[in-house]
């Protein structure tokens, strides 16, 4: 079984694949990674093919869909686009994360003012 | 939610798609790759230095496909099948060890889920009825003596009727079905069959709806209505060829022409419920007019209303009957006091206890199976310990080892379940065809839904039992031990030994436990057969017949001794006679005192009746003590007499001879003339009651048996008794010749069925215990086969080594032996209910017990003990 770190990770992965996709319209998977180091300044190294499970596992809940297509320079690609309820996971995450990374702040800015001792 | 459950759904989508979707993974992989080296060529990289940039950027190909399987899959159940797949390979590898446990198991089993259905069927399951648990049942004399005492006349079952409170509806049925014989002619052989006499409302009460034709009208149940019968489904498709347009016709019973009215479900078998043991398809409605003046005469049973409980019901009974006396006390013989039960409790509670020896019996067979295996296993196990070793060093954790030994022991638990589920579905089969066994309900078992259940259950526990403990003992292994441990030659492994040793002694234990239970069982059933009857049950036989004597009591003794007189001359035949109820077979009870002596109330004032002619008390073998038997010369008009058996004599004449003497019954002098040796009438296993014997010429029978006593086998006399009789009477019935020892053991039959099933299983577990030191010892002396052979090199004799190894094994059988004859201590006081004329702490069966196991126990070490002694040193020695 993967252990706790690992299911945030994935979860974290899960988000960002759907924030790509909802900005981006419909992407393959190279694309989706690519966007992903690229929006986070190469900051996040993926090994590129961990988001082919998170990508099975979105579409298997129905979030995003798939389908065979072909790419600007002729290349057979499975193109992966949002769902209207892959959108409205999304804003409940965005949410989440929103509020998470608020108290998050608020946590260390209290570290700070101790920090003094 | 609903994500949740439309992900399970394409997990499972996924599981069984599993090809489709790899090979969608590859192309959409391959493309990424393809993608990836473009923009890194366009970047400038040479093409080898793009391809890899590729590949590192995508990390590892093979985990990325192992990701994406367990994120869309189900990864327990591809587990599940991995370990499955090896289970089955390494079976298929030893397949001697797996045929083994696996018919070890269905043994086990079969014998499990064939008890289970016998339980279930008799005990737990409710009856074939509507409602059944309201159903209740009523026996007069608070259910203490013959049928006659128990049951009411329709005076009283009319007054509880109307009176009652407590119940919706009360009915009744006419249990001495001798009174009802009736003749069926005028469609091929005439043939005797024993109707029920029904009330009206009998089938209704308990549900039962014809699948042909109708119930009988109000009409019909009336006296002057038209005579209707209903059937059996089994005697209409047997005598009637399952044709339906047999409803509405008619035909001649007891030379009456009978309508045919309708045809009863083949799920209801009044004798299954009712009379255990017997077949009985022909029904009648009870004319209740016609039966008024019968005496005691109907078997009562009341459907309770909704919210009355049993004991509110008892407790009405108990106010009402002796009221209802008062208001009555010209007509009714007693106060009728009633005891009332559940009607399922009244058919199956007396066998409860046996069915529960029964079911523990099967649960230790099971245990001792369950042993057999671990042991079984255990060695498996130390032998592949090498594999587990290397398992885990490979870095497969414990419960991963576990789960693997745990899947080996399902599927040799599901191996033995669908053979032992065969195995009990031919012995339930078997058992539903014993119409002969007087068990209620048999003819119905079978193997059903709720025995699948219970083999379901059986077989995991059974494999988590005899799975778990060699699974912890292997996966718990320090590796070096076992690496060492594996090494040959030495009596090392000690603590593998010692929890071998405990299994066998185990072992020995329960089938001690169990040899013990059947033993003394078996001891009881054969003091049961050594009773002394009363009567010569060999090489007698009965059969039906029938005469018309129009009724007419002064004609009858021509008619009987003319019959008599054409049987005797039969060549063989050595002596005749006819009475109208067999003992062991059917009774029924008269008033009966001695005439001038004052009775206490509550003093039996009531004997059995048999009615006889001359020469019955000799064809069956019952033994005159003093007086006379009947003679022709006592006839209607002569004095009456009447003979008794001695327990009639020590209670009515105590301490006095009552030849000569006169007694009372029917209202009328009746003088004593003879007594015989007491007869065991209603039960092979309780004592004699107070019985008297009335000649056929002066009292009216019910039926007529006629009894031969043969010089050759009698059914070698049966076709000549048959032609005999039909040459005197063309409307002699084809009845069977039944010889008086299968009445005897059809009494005995109940005894005899769990006295054979317990023995048949205590052998099992002997067999199984036998094995499993066989297998223990035996393993024990292969592994040792080095030190053995340096013992004999320095000298030890052969005979020392054989005596080392059968030593081990009589400690361990009589450490075993010892702590089952302890436990036996406990489990034979619970079934002492059980045993008849044996003591529960009987030494005999003890002693020969722990004798045969010991003597069983040296068998089974001898075999490896010869081995052993054969070792050359030479050849052990050079082994490594």
């Amino acid at each position: 079984m993967p252990d706790k770190k690992l299911d945030l990770l994935q979860g974290t992965l899960d988000v960002m694949v759907l924030q790509t996709l909802a900005a981006m319209g419909a992407l393959h998977g190279y694309g989706i990674a690519r966007r992903i180091e690229q929006a986070s300044g190469d900051a996040v190294l993926l090994n590129q093919g961990t988001i082919y499970a998170s990508l099975v596992r979105l579409q298997q809940r129905g979030w995003i869909s798939a389908e065979w297509g072909t790419s600007d320079n002729n290349r057979k690609a499975k193109f992966y686009t949002i769902t209207k309820r892959g959108r409205k996971q999304l804003a409940n995450d965005t949410a989440y994360w929103q509020r998470l990374s608020g108290v998050m702040g608020r946590l260390f800015a209290m570290q700070d003012e101790g920090g003094g001792q | 939610m609903r994500d949740a459950l439309r992900q399970g759904l394409a997990r499972l989508r996924a599981f069984f798609g599993k090809a489709a979707m790899d090979r969608d993974l590859d192309a959409e992989m391959s493309s990424h790759l393809a993608f990836a080296i473009e923009e890194n060529l366009r970047r400038g990289l040479s093409p080898e230095e793009a391809a890899r940039q590729a590949l590192v950027r995508f990390g590892g190909v093979a985990q990325a496909k192992e990701r994406h399987r367990e994120a869309r899959s189900l990864p327990a159940l591809d587990t599940l099948l991995q370990d499955l797949r090896y289970t089955l390979r390494t079976l298929r590898r030893d397949r001697g060890f797996a045929a083994i446990a696996v018919l070890i198991l269905a043994l086990g089993m079969g014998a499990n889920v064939a008890v289970f259905s016998v339980v279930n069927t008799i005990l737990l399951r409710p009856l074939p009825f509507r409602d059944p648990q309201r159903l209740v049942w009523m026996a007069s004399n608070r259910g203490v003596g013959g049928l006659s005492y128990v049951t009411y006349t329709v005076g009283v079952y009319e007054a509880f009727q109307r009176h009652n409170r407590s119940f919706q509806e009360v009915t009744a049925y006419q249990p001495f079905f001798g009174s009802s014989e009736y003749l069926m002619t005028g469609r091929g052989e005439p043939r005797q069959y024993t109707a029920v006499m029904v009330a009206e409302n009998f089938f209704p009460m308990l549900g039962i709806k014809p699948v042909l034709g109708r119930l009988f009208t109000p009409e019909e149940c009336h006296k002057g209505g038209r005579p209707a019968a209903m059937l059996s489904e089994y005697l209409w498709r047997h005598q009637f060829g399952a044709d339906p347009s047999i409803i509405g016709r008619s035909i001649d019973l007891n030379l009456r022409p009978t309508t045919i009215v309708g045809v009863l479900p083949a799920s209801f078998d009044f004798g299954s419920v009712f009379s255990p043991g017997a077949r009985l398809d022909l029904f009648v409605p009870a004319v209740m007019d016609d039966i008024r003046n019968w005496g005691n005469t109907l078997a009562m049973l009341g459907r309770l209303k909704p919210g009355v409980t049993l004991a509110q019901a008892q407790a009405e009974v108990d106010v009402l009957m002796p009221q209802l006396y008062t208001a009555h006390k010209s007509e009714w013989f007693f106060d009728y006091p009633t005891a009332m039960s559940l009607l399922k409790d009244h058919v199956s509670g007396k066998l409860r206890r046996s069915l529960i020896a029964l079911w523990s019996a099967v649960g230790l067979i099971l245990l001792i199976v369950c042993v057999n295996l671990s042991n079984l296993l255990l060695a498996r196990a130390a032998a592949r310990g090498k594999e587990f070793a290397m398992r885990s060093a490979l870095g497969a954790g414990r419960a991963r080892v576990v789960q693997q030994l745990l899947t080996e022991s399902l599927v040799l638990a599901g191996g033995g379940a669908l053979l032992g589920l065969g195995i009990a579905w031919g012995i339930t089969a078997y058992l539903a065809r014993q119409g002969s066994i007087a068990l209620p309900l048999l003819s119905t078992v079978r193997v059903d839904g709720a025995a699948l259940g219970w083999t379901l259950l059986v077989a995991v526990t059974a494999a988590v039992l005899f799975g778990l403990a060699p699974g912890i003992k292997i996966s718990g292994g320090n590796l070096q031990d076992v690496l060492k441990d594996g090494g040959h030659g030495m009596s090392a492994g000690r603590r593998h030994d010692r929890t071998r040793a405990v299994l066998v002694i185990s072992e020995v234990a329960l089938a001690c436990v169990l040899l013990v239970g059947a033993g003394l069982l078996l001891r009881s059933f054969l003091h049961v057969l050594d009773v002394d009857l009363g009567f010569q049950p060999e090489r007698a036989a009965a059969i039906q017949v029938v005469y018309d004597d129009g009724g007419k009591i002064e004609r009858r003794g021509a008619i009987l001794q003319e019959m008599l007189h054409r049987v005797d001359a039969i060549p063989g035949i050595q002596a005749a006679g006819i009475v109208d109820m067999l003992p062991l077979d059917r009774n029924r009870s008269w008033d009966f005192q001695a005439k001038g002596r004052v009775y206490r109330p509550g003093e039996i004032g009531a004997a059995f009746v048999y009615i006889a002619t001359p020469g019955y008390l000799r064809a069956i073998g019952m033994q005159l003590l003093e007086g006379r038997d009947f003679t022709w010369q006592d006839t209607s008009t002569s004095e009456r007499v009447v003979i008794i058996n001695e327990a009639a004599a020590r209670y009515h004449w105590p301490g006095q001879d009552p030849v000569g003497r006169i007694a009372r019954t029917g209202g009328r002098d009746i003088k004593v003339i003879g007594v015989i040796r007491d007869v065991h009438e209603s039960s092979v296993e309780s004592g004699s009651g107070i019985e008297m014997y009335l000649p056929a010429t002066q009292a009216d029978p019910e039926g007529a048996e006629l009894v031969v006593r043969t010089a050759l086998p009698p059914d070698a006399l049966a076709s000549a008794v048959m032609h005999t009789l039909r040459k005197y009477n063309p409307l002699e019935p084809a009845a069977e010749f039944r010889t008086i020892q299968s009445i005897v053991d059809h009494a005995t039959s109940p005894r005899r069925f769990f006295a054979m099933l317990v023995a048949i299983f205590a052998g099992l577990g002997l067999l199984l215990a036998a094995l499993g030191i066989y297998g223990v010892i035996s393993y024990s002396v292969s592994r040792q086969t080095q030190e053995i052979g340096v013992r004999m090199a320095l000298g030890a004799s052969a005979g020392r080594v054989q005596l080392a190894v059968i030593s081990s094994t009589l400690r361990l059988a009589l450490a075993g032996v010892a702590a089952g004859t302890l436990v036996s201590f406990a489990a034979a006081r619970s079934i002492a209910a059980l045993l008849f004329d044996t003591q529960p702490g009987d030494p005999l069966t003890f002693a020969s017990i722990a004798l045969v196991l010991s003597a069983v126990a040296l068998l089974a070490g001898y075999l490896p003990a010869r081995r052993a002694s054969r070792v050359d040193p030479v050849v052990a020695l050079r082994q490594n």
